[in-house]
């Protein structure tokens, strides 16, 4: 084994070599080939290997044996996954560079694939999040009569799907695909709201000790640094037990004790960044003239330092409203989240979650779960996808 | 001459990358260096020089690229050597000094082992003998105890000194090239001077080429031998610094020397027992614990110019901040009109503050990048005039016109979108949107180039004679001074060391500190090193004879 893995290194060793004399020898030496360096031509190497193994791995997939087939489900779905996202990012990129202003078409015309698929995503999880009623076949909690619990889903009935469950029943036969689309709803409207809020917290008393600073940055600062100290899932969890007592106490909901909680954990993240951001903005000279001029700490704030803390503070919103929709799957995984019977995607995973057992020879069952934590997945890496874009357009950073 | 040039550039084309297009930066322009020659490159901002000068190393910034043309060092084609190859001379046959230093040095590294790298790296020498020769180039280079001095890091040196610690650097592999960026351009005239002199005697002692790249005319002609202008990519002319210097041929050269002419004429006494509109009074000022300023007094009066000059750390700023009331000084006053205003600002009344405006060194952080024009001058125009609606627009329209800017063109744009001098403007602007009686400058000319520092001069000379302003004019610049002042106070370790009449204090005979001041602006004359240095010593120029006062 271990030899077998020396052969293969020193195999592409050697292909890395021959391919960078070759195209030495082919182009007549231009500059990519002369001044390429080992690691580069290995790499190259390397890539084409992975893909090649790639494309063997996709025919094996669509294999007519369902026992070779089943090994490689998964990634089949994932290739033809990412194709059809790269085409329909493709696309929309095409659309935005055609239509609309021309402040609109500049901006698509310069946007990499990977923002233009983060935003296509993003509109769609929107459309699905606002109009989740009209959508949704069924109901979010309706139990529907006469259909079997645990549909497959995929919608074969050969491999016990049904046509009229695309994404299958879930195990007390409620419509999977009608419970996503109202968790688009739950959990990232939520999410949503709490992100808001801890940026609305965190942002004010930031640019405030920023601004004055003296004994009132000591005080937020150092209870910031204490808030921090904790680890905040485990001091989240400790607060939501606390909170299930008194919500019926007080006859408020629980979800919005979550919300305030989440808010105000995450809000010192939000703190530390607008402190720092505003503190490099209040001594620049144009903020001298200002205090010069007599102004108020409102104009001073609102007018002078937070228009030009826009571009860090937008990008830490997308940042953080991944954490927050993450520590709300948690939380929901946990038991102490978003409660049923309202959909949510954290709590799909963990009811579905022992289906993923199946995922050797049953692959379609094991999906079931897998929607749900996909759902997540695909919306943190769209939102994470903008933000670098915009992280790099305000850095003025050049591709 | 019958000799192979060092360095050969044909043609040389250079294009920038912005809005995803190629724009030109440098336009075809040739360039021959002898061995042992100095080439001095002149132009304002924006014209290619440093551009230029990397070009001739075969290196381009991000975002740029040599489109056309060739480099050939030595015989080897820059442009089309292996990246083997280029290693092999950059750092070791060809060096580079940059305009800042104390951004070029590693600040987590001792200056010693910033020094034996290039040698250690490109096997000229040894770590140990390494080390010997850069104390033996510290020696040279005049830097005070060389033995010691490169195991410092360099926050603790000097800006001066950090700027010969680089100079040395780029000589310790006896490069055959070097390529100086603006060298001086950050430093005050008193250590201005001493790295002039020990650049322009190393330079000598080993006979190396090298490009000097300035915008200060002076400086070039002492260092020169032969001088090239670029205007916006383009050449203008070339010759040698002394035809250069006494007959231009082209235009533009002219109207670059001739900046220096500007000089206002000179205003009548000031009549005895005029109550000033500022008046600093035995002012003393300190920042926490460290003293400052120490007993500082003098008057401004209606109508004129009060230029305060001394070196950087003399406490020129440090006495605007006190008359703004952002430092509130530990004993004296500030009278405005004679009345004593409040040393905190936060306390003074709005008709107070505004009176008293400021216009800042840095136009780039002085306006907030995110308001367009018409909001930054309409602010004050409310606030303090509590103009809205159509008469704001009005005023701020009549602003923009007395600035000699377009309204209409000017008022919706960004900060950004105008350049530096534009934007030094509309920091006037501001300040007179105020209407005040008194204006602070703090050195409002020195990030600006000749031609445009000397528009914005003859602007505030006139809008002086309109609006009867005075203005406290802070600056390092005696060329600027002798152009717009009536009266200068000389200030030195936080104290005046003297003042009066500008008539008064550019005739001798001067305090010795003002005498060492004067005597360290470049003049014209590409004789003028050579000759000071003659007439006083090495020892007797820059900082050490300030050291020795």
């Amino acid at each position: 084994m271990i030899f077998g893995i020396v052969i293969a290194l020193v195999g592409m060793a050697a292909l890395a070599w021959g391919f960078r004399f070759a195209g030495q020898a082919i182009t007549g030496n231009t500059p990519r080939f002369r001044d390429m360096p080992f690691g580069v031509a290995y790499g190259y190497v390397l890539g084409v290997l992975l893909l090649a193994w790639l494309v063997w791995a996709y025919i094996q997939g669509r294999s007519a044996d369902p026992l070779i087939a089943n090994k490689f489900f998964f990634l089949r779905i994932a290739v033809e996954g990412f194709l059809i996202f790269a085409v329909a990012a493709w696309l929309f990129r095409l659309l935005g560079r055609s239509v609309g202003t021309a402040w609109s078409r500049k901006m698509f015309r310069s946007m990499p694939l990977t923002a233009s698929f983060g935003i296509l995503t993003i509109l769609i999880y929107a459309t699905f999040a606002i109009f989740a009623g009209l959508i949704a076949p069924y109901g979010q909690e309706q139990i529907l009569p006469g259909v079997a619990a645990n549909i497959v889903p995929g919608g074969d009935p050969a491999l016990g799907g049904d046509p009229a469950f695309l994404f299958g029943t879930d195990q007390i036969g409620r419509d999977i695909l009608s419970r996503l689309i109202y968790g688009a709803q739950n959990t990232v409207g939520i999410a949503f709201a709490t992100t808001v809020l801890a940026f609305l917290l965190g942002g004010t008393f930031g640019f405030l000790a920023a601004t004055l600073g003296g004994w009132l940055d000591q005080v937020l600062s150092r209870m910031v640094d204490v808030l921090m100290a904790i680890p905040s899932l485990i001091f989240a969890l400790l607060l939501m037990t606390i909170a299930s007592v008194w919500a019926p106490q007080l006859g408020i909901p629980l979800t919005v004790f979550m919300v305030v909680i989440i808010a105000v954990i995450d809000s010192t993240r939000v703190y530390r960044l607008a402190r720092a951001v505003g503190q490099n903005i209040v001594v620049m000279d144009y903020i001298e003239a200002a205090k010069l001029r007599g102004e108020g700490l409102g104009y001073l704030v609102f007018k002078e330092i937070l228009p030009n803390a826009t571009a860090p503070l937008l990008a830490e919103f997308g940042l953080r409203f991944c954490f927050v929709f993450l520590t709300i799957a948690a939380l929901s995984f946990l038991g102490v989240g978003i409660q049923p019977p309202l959909a949510d995607w954290g709590t799909m995973v963990r009811d579905l979650g022992g289906f993923v057992n199946y995922a050797q020879f049953a692959p379609l069952a094991a999906t079931a779960p897998l929607l749900a934590a996909g759902a997540i997945a695909l919306l943190t890496v769209a939102v994470n996808f903008v933000v670098d874009w915009m992280l790099h357009r305000s850095s003025g950073l050049k591709e | 001459m019958s000799e192979e040039p060092l360095l050969k550039m044909r043609g040389v084309k250079l294009e920038g990358r912005s809005d995803e297009t190629w724009n030109p930066i440098i336009n075809g322009i040739d360039l021959t260096l002898m061995r042992g020659e100095v080439l001095g490159l002149i132009g304002e901002s924006g014209a290619g020089k440093s551009t230029m000068g990397l070009a001739a190393m075969g290196y381009t910034r991000d975002g740029v690229r040599i489109s056309d043309g060739s480099v050939e060092f030595d015989g080897i084609d820059l442009l089309k050597a292996s990246a083997a190859v280029k290693r092999g001379l950059l750092g070791k046959r060809i060096a580079y000094v940059a305009q800042s230093a104390a951004a070029s040095f590693n600040p987590a590294h001792k200056l010693m082992d910033q020094h034996v790298e290039g040698p250690v790296q490109h096997g000229v020498n040894g770590r140990g003998a390494s080390e010997e020769d850069g104390i033996e180039l510290y020696r040279k280079l005049r830097l005070p105890n060389p033995d010691q001095i490169g195991f410092r890091y360099p926050h603790q040196v000097s800006g001066g000194q950090l700027q010969r610690c680089m100079t040395a650097m780029a000589m310790s592999c006896r490069p055959d090239l070097i390529i100086f960026d603006e060298p001086t351009t950050a430093l005050d005239v008193t250590t201005q001077i001493e790295v002039l002199a020990s650049i322009r005697d190393i330079v000598e002692q080993f006979n190396t080429a090298a490009i000097y790249i300035t915008h200060d005319l002076a400086v070039v002609a002492q260092m020169a031998d032969r001088i090239k202008v670029l205007l916006k990519g383009d050449e203008v002319e070339t010759a040698d610094t002394a035809t250069m210097l006494s007959a231009p041929t082209q235009e533009y050269t002219k109207s670059l020397w001739a900046v220096r002419s500007f000089e206002r004429p000179l205003k009548p006494a000031v009549q005895t027992g005029s109550v000033p509109v500022v008046s600093v009074q035995k002012v003393d000022a300190a920042y926490g614990k460290v003293p400052v300023l120490h007993d500082v007094s003098f008057d401004m009066h209606a109508g004129r110019t009060v230029a305060v000059v001394g070196e950087s750390g003399s406490g020129k700023s440090t006495t605007a901040r006190c008359i703004t009331g952002l430092l509130p000084p530990k004993a004296g006053q500030i009278m405005l009109d004679g009345e004593a205003l409040p040393a905190d600002y936060r306390k003074r009344s709005k008709d107070q503050l505004r009176q008293v405006q400021m216009i800042y060194q840095m136009a780039d952080t002085a306006l907030n990048p995110r308001m367009s024009i018409g909001q930054i001058i309409a602010r004050p125009v409310q606030f303090y005039l509590g103009l809205t609606g159509a008469e704001k627009r009005k005023k701020v329209d009549r602003l923009l016109e007395q600035i000699e800017l377009e309204p209409t063109e000017y008022y919706n744009r960004l900060p950004s979108e105008l350049s530096g001098g534009q934007k030094q403007r509309i920091g006037i602007a501001r300040a007179l949107a105020a209407e005040p009686k008194f204006i602070i400058c703090d050195e409002v000319t020195s990030a600006l180039d000749q031609l445009v520092a000397e528009g914005i001069l003859r602007l505030l000379a006139r809008l002086q004679d309109e609006l009867s302003l005075s203005y406290m004019f802070i600056t390092h610049d005696l060329a600027t001074v002798k152009a717009i002042a009536d009266e200068v106070v000389v200030m030195k370790d936080g104290r005046v060391v003297e003042q009066g009449p500008k008539a008064e204090m550019f005739t001798p005979p001067h305090h010795a500190y003002t005498d060492l001041l004067l005597s360290s602006v470049p003049e014209m004359d590409p004789d003028w090193l050579t000759n000071l240095l003659a007439e006083r010593g090495v020892d007797n120029i820059g900082d050490a004879a300030v050291d020795k006062m």
